[in-house]
Protein backbone atom coordinates (compact mmCIF):
# COMPACT_ATOMS: atom_id res chain seq x y z
CA UNK A 1 0.00 0.00 0.00
CA UNK A 2 2.73 2.55 -1.04
CA UNK A 3 -0.14 5.15 -2.11
CA UNK A 4 -1.90 4.94 0.87
CA UNK A 5 -0.76 8.81 1.72
CA UNK A 6 -3.07 9.61 -1.57
CA UNK A 7 -5.81 7.70 -0.24
CA UNK A 8 -5.59 9.92 2.97
CA UNK A 9 -4.97 13.00 1.51
CA UNK A 10 -8.32 12.12 -0.64
CA UNK A 11 -10.08 11.72 2.50
CA UNK A 12 -9.02 15.20 3.75
CA UNK A 13 -9.79 16.13 0.36
CA UNK A 14 -13.32 15.15 0.35
CA UNK A 15 -14.25 15.80 4.07
CA UNK A 16 -12.78 19.45 3.25
CA UNK A 17 -15.11 19.47 0.00
CA UNK A 18 -18.17 18.20 2.20
CA UNK A 19 -17.90 20.78 5.17
CA UNK A 20 -17.09 23.63 3.31
CA UNK A 21 -20.57 22.94 1.33
CA UNK A 22 -18.52 23.25 -1.86
CA UNK A 23 -20.31 19.89 -3.26
CA UNK A 24 -23.36 21.72 -2.68
CA UNK A 25 -25.35 22.34 -6.05
CA UNK A 26 -26.80 25.37 -4.44
CA UNK A 27 -23.57 26.59 -3.38
CA UNK A 28 -22.51 26.69 -7.17
CA UNK A 29 -25.90 28.24 -7.88
CA UNK A 30 -25.17 30.81 -6.10
CA UNK A 31 -22.04 31.39 -6.65
CA UNK A 32 -22.91 31.28 -10.85
CA UNK A 33 -25.62 34.07 -9.82
CA UNK A 34 -22.89 35.97 -8.09
CA UNK A 35 -25.43 36.25 -5.09
CA UNK A 36 -22.52 35.09 -2.33
CA UNK A 37 -19.14 35.67 -1.37
CA UNK A 38 -18.70 32.15 -0.36
CA UNK A 39 -17.58 30.08 -3.30
CA UNK A 40 -15.38 32.95 -3.94
CA UNK A 41 -13.77 32.82 -0.46
CA UNK A 42 -13.01 29.36 -0.96
CA UNK A 43 -11.21 29.35 -4.45
CA UNK A 44 -9.92 32.57 -3.92
CA UNK A 45 -8.40 32.14 -0.23
CA UNK A 46 -7.57 28.70 -2.04
CA UNK A 47 -5.44 30.30 -5.17
CA UNK A 48 -4.31 32.82 -3.27
CA UNK A 49 -2.30 30.72 -0.72
CA UNK A 50 -1.51 28.67 -3.71
CA UNK A 51 0.31 31.22 -5.52
CA UNK A 52 2.64 32.02 -2.36
CA UNK A 53 2.77 28.18 -1.91
CA UNK A 54 4.43 27.89 -5.21
CA UNK A 55 6.26 31.43 -5.19
CA UNK A 56 8.01 30.03 -2.07
CA UNK A 57 8.70 26.11 -3.93
CA UNK A 58 10.43 28.06 -6.63
CA UNK A 59 12.19 30.57 -4.79
CA UNK A 60 13.86 28.28 -2.20
CA UNK A 61 14.44 25.04 -4.60
CA UNK A 62 12.34 23.00 -2.30
CA UNK A 63 13.17 19.38 -3.01
CA UNK A 64 10.29 17.17 -2.67
CA UNK A 65 9.75 13.69 -0.39
CA UNK A 66 12.36 11.91 -2.55
CA UNK A 67 14.78 14.60 -3.03
CA UNK A 68 13.91 15.70 -6.54
CA UNK A 69 12.93 19.32 -7.43
CA UNK A 70 9.52 19.65 -6.79
CA UNK A 71 8.13 21.12 -10.95
CA UNK A 72 4.52 22.48 -11.70
CA UNK A 73 3.24 21.25 -14.55
CA UNK A 74 2.01 23.95 -16.98
CA UNK A 75 -0.91 23.97 -18.88
CA UNK A 76 -1.58 23.05 -22.90
CA UNK A 77 -1.84 26.20 -24.61
CA UNK A 78 -4.56 27.13 -27.37
CA UNK A 79 -7.31 29.12 -27.39
CA UNK A 80 -9.77 27.04 -28.83
CA UNK A 81 -8.94 24.20 -26.50
CA UNK A 82 -8.99 26.32 -23.44
CA UNK A 83 -12.11 28.92 -24.39
CA UNK A 84 -14.22 25.78 -26.15
CA UNK A 85 -13.09 23.01 -23.69
CA UNK A 86 -13.35 25.06 -20.69
CA UNK A 87 -16.93 26.31 -21.92
CA UNK A 88 -18.71 23.12 -22.45
CA UNK A 89 -17.27 21.67 -18.64
CA UNK A 90 -18.57 25.06 -17.11
CA UNK A 91 -22.10 24.24 -19.08
CA UNK A 92 -21.70 20.52 -17.04
CA UNK A 93 -20.42 22.65 -13.97
CA UNK A 94 -23.72 24.44 -13.67
CA UNK A 95 -25.94 21.30 -14.33
CA UNK A 96 -24.58 18.56 -12.02
CA UNK A 97 -23.78 21.31 -9.11
CA UNK A 98 -20.07 19.43 -9.40
CA UNK A 99 -16.77 19.75 -10.52
CA UNK A 100 -14.93 16.39 -10.87
CA UNK A 101 -13.65 16.05 -7.41
CA UNK A 102 -16.97 16.78 -5.85
CA UNK A 103 -18.75 14.30 -8.26
CA UNK A 104 -16.87 11.83 -6.64
CA UNK A 105 -17.23 12.63 -3.18
CA UNK A 106 -21.36 12.90 -3.54
CA UNK A 107 -20.60 9.23 -4.83
CA UNK A 108 -19.62 8.85 -0.87
CA UNK A 109 -22.11 11.77 0.65
CA UNK A 110 -25.02 11.14 -1.17
CA UNK A 111 -25.05 7.53 -2.69
CA UNK A 112 -25.40 5.42 -6.13
CA UNK A 113 -26.82 8.03 -8.38
CA UNK A 114 -24.09 9.73 -8.90
CA UNK A 115 -22.05 6.97 -10.47
CA UNK A 116 -24.97 7.74 -13.47
CA UNK A 117 -22.87 10.95 -13.73
CA UNK A 118 -19.18 9.40 -13.74
CA UNK A 119 -20.14 6.93 -15.74
CA UNK A 120 -21.69 10.05 -18.16
CA UNK A 121 -18.27 12.06 -17.40
CA UNK A 122 -16.46 8.98 -18.54
CA UNK A 123 -18.30 8.50 -21.39
CA UNK A 124 -17.67 12.14 -22.13
CA UNK A 125 -13.89 11.74 -21.65
CA UNK A 126 -14.23 8.54 -24.68
CA UNK A 127 -16.10 10.98 -26.91
CA UNK A 128 -13.32 13.36 -26.77
CA UNK A 129 -10.53 10.87 -27.11
CA UNK A 130 -12.41 9.69 -30.15
CA UNK A 131 -12.78 13.09 -31.88
CA UNK A 132 -9.42 15.00 -30.37
CA UNK A 133 -7.80 14.92 -33.94
CA UNK A 134 -11.26 16.96 -35.80
CA UNK A 135 -11.55 19.11 -33.02
CA UNK A 136 -9.79 22.80 -33.06
CA UNK A 137 -7.34 23.20 -30.26
CA UNK B 1 -13.70 15.42 22.32
CA UNK B 2 -17.06 15.76 21.88
CA UNK B 3 -17.23 19.27 21.81
CA UNK B 4 -14.05 19.30 18.96
CA UNK B 5 -16.28 16.70 17.44
CA UNK B 6 -19.17 19.25 17.63
CA UNK B 7 -16.78 21.90 16.02
CA UNK B 8 -16.30 20.17 13.44
CA UNK B 9 -19.88 19.12 12.75
CA UNK B 10 -20.27 23.06 11.77
CA UNK B 11 -20.51 23.82 8.37
CA UNK B 12 -17.25 24.94 7.62
CA UNK B 13 -16.26 28.97 6.57
CA UNK B 14 -14.21 29.90 3.34
CA UNK B 15 -11.09 30.46 5.31
CA UNK B 16 -10.63 26.70 6.82
CA UNK B 17 -12.11 25.09 3.40
CA UNK B 18 -10.06 27.26 0.87
CA UNK B 19 -6.53 26.81 2.73
CA UNK B 20 -6.99 23.26 3.11
CA UNK B 21 -7.34 22.95 -0.58
CA UNK B 22 -4.24 24.98 -1.07
CA UNK B 23 -2.64 22.74 1.40
CA UNK B 24 -3.68 19.12 -0.43
CA UNK B 25 -2.19 20.60 -3.31
CA UNK B 26 0.60 21.10 -1.88
CA UNK B 27 0.63 17.87 0.16
CA UNK B 28 0.92 16.20 -3.76
CA UNK B 29 3.44 18.23 -5.02
CA UNK B 30 5.38 17.54 -2.44
CA UNK B 31 5.20 14.12 -2.78
CA UNK B 32 6.06 14.59 -6.32
CA UNK B 33 2.33 14.65 -7.94
CA UNK B 34 0.23 17.02 -9.24
CA UNK B 35 -3.10 17.97 -8.42
CA UNK B 36 -5.54 16.69 -11.56
CA UNK B 37 -8.71 14.77 -10.70
CA UNK B 38 -10.51 14.54 -14.55
CA UNK B 39 -7.44 12.46 -15.61
CA UNK B 40 -8.90 9.96 -13.28
CA UNK B 41 -11.39 9.58 -16.24
CA UNK B 42 -8.70 9.17 -18.78
CA UNK B 43 -7.06 6.65 -16.72
CA UNK B 44 -10.33 4.20 -16.20
CA UNK B 45 -10.96 4.61 -20.25
CA UNK B 46 -7.78 3.64 -20.90
CA UNK B 47 -7.99 0.58 -18.80
CA UNK B 48 -11.38 -0.29 -20.22
CA UNK B 49 -9.30 -0.81 -23.34
CA UNK B 50 -9.60 2.76 -25.30
CA UNK B 51 -6.34 2.56 -26.54
CA UNK B 52 -7.73 0.10 -28.93
CA UNK B 53 -9.90 2.79 -30.74
CA UNK B 54 -8.13 6.07 -29.89
CA UNK B 55 -4.12 6.63 -29.34
CA UNK B 56 -5.68 9.58 -27.04
CA UNK B 57 -5.94 6.82 -24.75
CA UNK B 58 -2.88 4.69 -25.20
CA UNK B 59 -0.35 5.13 -22.15
CA UNK B 60 0.81 3.42 -18.99
CA UNK B 61 -2.39 3.46 -16.43
CA UNK B 62 0.11 2.21 -13.76
CA UNK B 63 1.52 5.93 -13.65
CA UNK B 64 -1.76 7.04 -12.41
CA UNK B 65 -3.08 4.61 -9.74
CA UNK B 66 -1.86 6.85 -6.96
CA UNK B 67 -4.90 8.88 -8.36
CA UNK B 68 -6.87 6.78 -8.49
CA UNK B 69 -5.91 5.92 -4.92
CA UNK B 70 -6.57 9.53 -4.04
CA UNK B 71 -10.45 9.36 -5.47
CA UNK B 72 -11.02 6.16 -3.37
CA UNK B 73 -10.11 8.42 -0.45
CA UNK B 74 -12.09 11.39 -2.05
CA UNK B 75 -15.41 9.21 -1.82
CA UNK B 76 -14.73 7.82 1.08
CA UNK B 77 -14.10 11.41 2.82
CA UNK B 78 -17.60 12.15 1.22
CA UNK B 79 -19.00 9.28 3.22
CA UNK B 80 -17.55 10.29 6.65
CA UNK B 81 -18.64 13.71 6.14
CA UNK B 82 -22.64 12.68 5.35
CA UNK B 83 -22.47 9.72 8.01
CA UNK B 84 -20.71 11.36 11.07
CA UNK B 85 -20.02 15.08 10.14
CA UNK B 86 -23.05 16.58 9.11
CA UNK B 87 -26.11 16.56 11.65
CA UNK B 88 -27.95 19.56 9.59
CA UNK B 89 -27.55 19.17 6.08
CA UNK B 90 -29.15 22.59 5.50
CA UNK B 91 -26.96 24.79 3.55
CA UNK B 92 -27.22 28.51 4.39
CA UNK B 93 -27.71 29.96 0.73
CA UNK B 94 -28.36 33.54 0.32
CA UNK B 95 -32.48 34.60 0.15
CA UNK B 96 -31.68 35.75 -3.12
CA UNK B 97 -31.01 32.55 -4.56
CA UNK B 98 -33.59 30.93 -2.40
CA UNK B 99 -35.84 32.97 -4.26
CA UNK B 100 -34.59 32.51 -7.62
CA UNK B 101 -34.16 28.99 -7.74
CA UNK B 102 -37.94 28.51 -6.39
CA UNK B 103 -38.90 30.37 -9.18
CA UNK B 104 -37.55 28.05 -11.73
CA UNK B 105 -39.45 25.28 -9.91
CA UNK B 106 -36.81 24.06 -7.08
CA UNK B 107 -39.40 23.44 -4.46
CA UNK B 108 -36.90 23.50 -0.85
CA UNK B 109 -33.98 25.19 -1.97
CA UNK B 110 -31.07 25.03 0.63
CA UNK B 111 -32.81 22.52 2.92
CA UNK B 112 -30.33 19.94 2.21
CA UNK B 113 -27.03 19.55 0.14
CA UNK B 114 -28.52 19.38 -3.75
CA UNK B 115 -32.32 19.21 -4.49
CA UNK B 116 -33.71 15.84 -3.81
CA UNK B 117 -36.49 16.10 -6.60
CA UNK B 118 -33.54 15.70 -9.12
CA UNK B 119 -30.58 14.15 -7.39
CA UNK B 120 -32.60 11.98 -5.12
CA UNK B 121 -32.71 7.99 -5.68
CA UNK B 122 -36.02 7.88 -5.58
CA UNK B 123 -36.96 9.87 -8.94
CA UNK B 124 -33.52 8.53 -10.80
CA UNK B 125 -34.97 6.95 -13.51
CA UNK B 126 -36.96 10.14 -14.91
CA UNK B 127 -35.50 12.01 -17.95
CA UNK B 128 -34.80 14.95 -16.40
CA UNK B 129 -32.68 13.61 -13.78
CA UNK B 130 -31.06 11.63 -16.25
CA UNK B 131 -30.39 14.79 -18.05
CA UNK B 132 -28.92 16.36 -14.99
CA UNK B 133 -26.52 13.42 -14.12
CA UNK B 134 -25.98 11.69 -17.44
CA UNK B 135 -25.84 14.66 -19.59
CA UNK B 136 -24.38 17.13 -17.16
CA UNK B 137 -21.52 14.06 -16.40
CA UNK B 138 -20.82 13.88 -19.74
CA UNK B 139 -20.77 18.05 -20.51
CA UNK B 140 -17.82 17.87 -17.42
CA UNK B 141 -16.31 14.58 -18.78
CA UNK B 142 -15.65 16.20 -22.73
CA UNK B 143 -15.06 19.54 -21.54
CA UNK B 144 -12.37 18.67 -19.08
CA UNK B 145 -10.63 16.35 -21.34
CA UNK B 146 -11.22 19.10 -24.17
CA UNK B 147 -9.79 21.77 -21.77
CA UNK B 148 -7.04 19.43 -20.29
CA UNK B 149 -8.11 19.80 -16.79
CA UNK B 150 -10.85 21.14 -14.47
CA UNK B 151 -11.02 23.22 -11.36
CA UNK B 152 -8.57 21.17 -9.69
CA UNK B 153 -6.27 21.62 -12.28
CA UNK B 154 -6.58 24.68 -14.12
CA UNK B 155 -8.56 27.23 -11.19
CA UNK B 156 -6.14 25.85 -8.07
CA UNK B 157 -3.09 24.67 -9.88
CA UNK B 158 -2.94 26.81 -12.67
CA UNK B 159 -3.88 29.42 -11.70
CA UNK B 160 -1.73 28.90 -8.59
CA UNK B 161 1.24 28.99 -10.98
CA UNK B 162 0.58 31.95 -12.79
CA UNK B 163 -0.36 30.26 -15.78
CA UNK B 164 -2.24 32.26 -18.51
CA UNK B 165 -3.66 29.15 -20.49
CA UNK B 166 -5.44 28.41 -17.19
CA UNK B 167 -7.13 31.80 -16.62
CA UNK B 168 -8.68 31.47 -20.24
CA UNK B 169 -9.70 27.73 -19.38
CA UNK B 170 -11.70 29.15 -16.36
CA UNK B 171 -12.59 31.92 -18.08
CA UNK B 172 -14.28 29.58 -20.46
CA UNK B 173 -15.73 27.76 -17.18
CA UNK B 174 -17.65 30.84 -15.96
CA UNK B 175 -18.91 31.36 -20.02
CA UNK B 176 -20.31 27.90 -19.75
CA UNK B 177 -21.28 28.26 -16.23
CA UNK B 178 -23.20 31.41 -16.49
CA UNK B 179 -24.81 30.21 -19.99
CA UNK B 180 -26.31 27.65 -18.36
CA UNK B 181 -27.11 28.92 -15.14
CA UNK B 182 -28.98 32.29 -17.05
CA UNK B 183 -30.23 30.84 -19.77
CA UNK B 184 -30.70 27.14 -20.40
CA UNK B 185 -31.06 26.25 -16.89
CA UNK B 186 -34.78 26.93 -16.57
CA UNK B 187 -35.67 24.69 -19.55
CA UNK B 188 -33.71 21.19 -18.17
CA UNK B 189 -35.87 21.85 -14.61
CA UNK B 190 -39.20 22.51 -16.40
CA UNK B 191 -38.55 18.70 -18.36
Amino acid sequence: MKHLRFMIMGILFGITLSKGEIISWYRIQEMFRFQSFHMYGVIGSAVVLGILTIQFIKRTKLKDAQGNYISVSTQEPGYARNLIGGTIFGLGWAITGACPGPLFILVGHQGWPFLLAILGAVAGTFTYGLFERKLPH
Amino acid sequence: MEKILTFIQQPWPWWVSGPLIAYVMFSLLYFGKGFGISTNFKTVCCMLGSCKVSDFFCFNWRDQVWNLMFIIGVVLGGFVAAHYLTPDMTVAISASTVNDLKEIGIVNPGTSYLPEEIFGSDNIWSLRSLVFLVGGGFLVGFGTRYANGCTSGHAISGLSNLQYWSLIAVVGFFIGGLLMTHLILPYLIAL
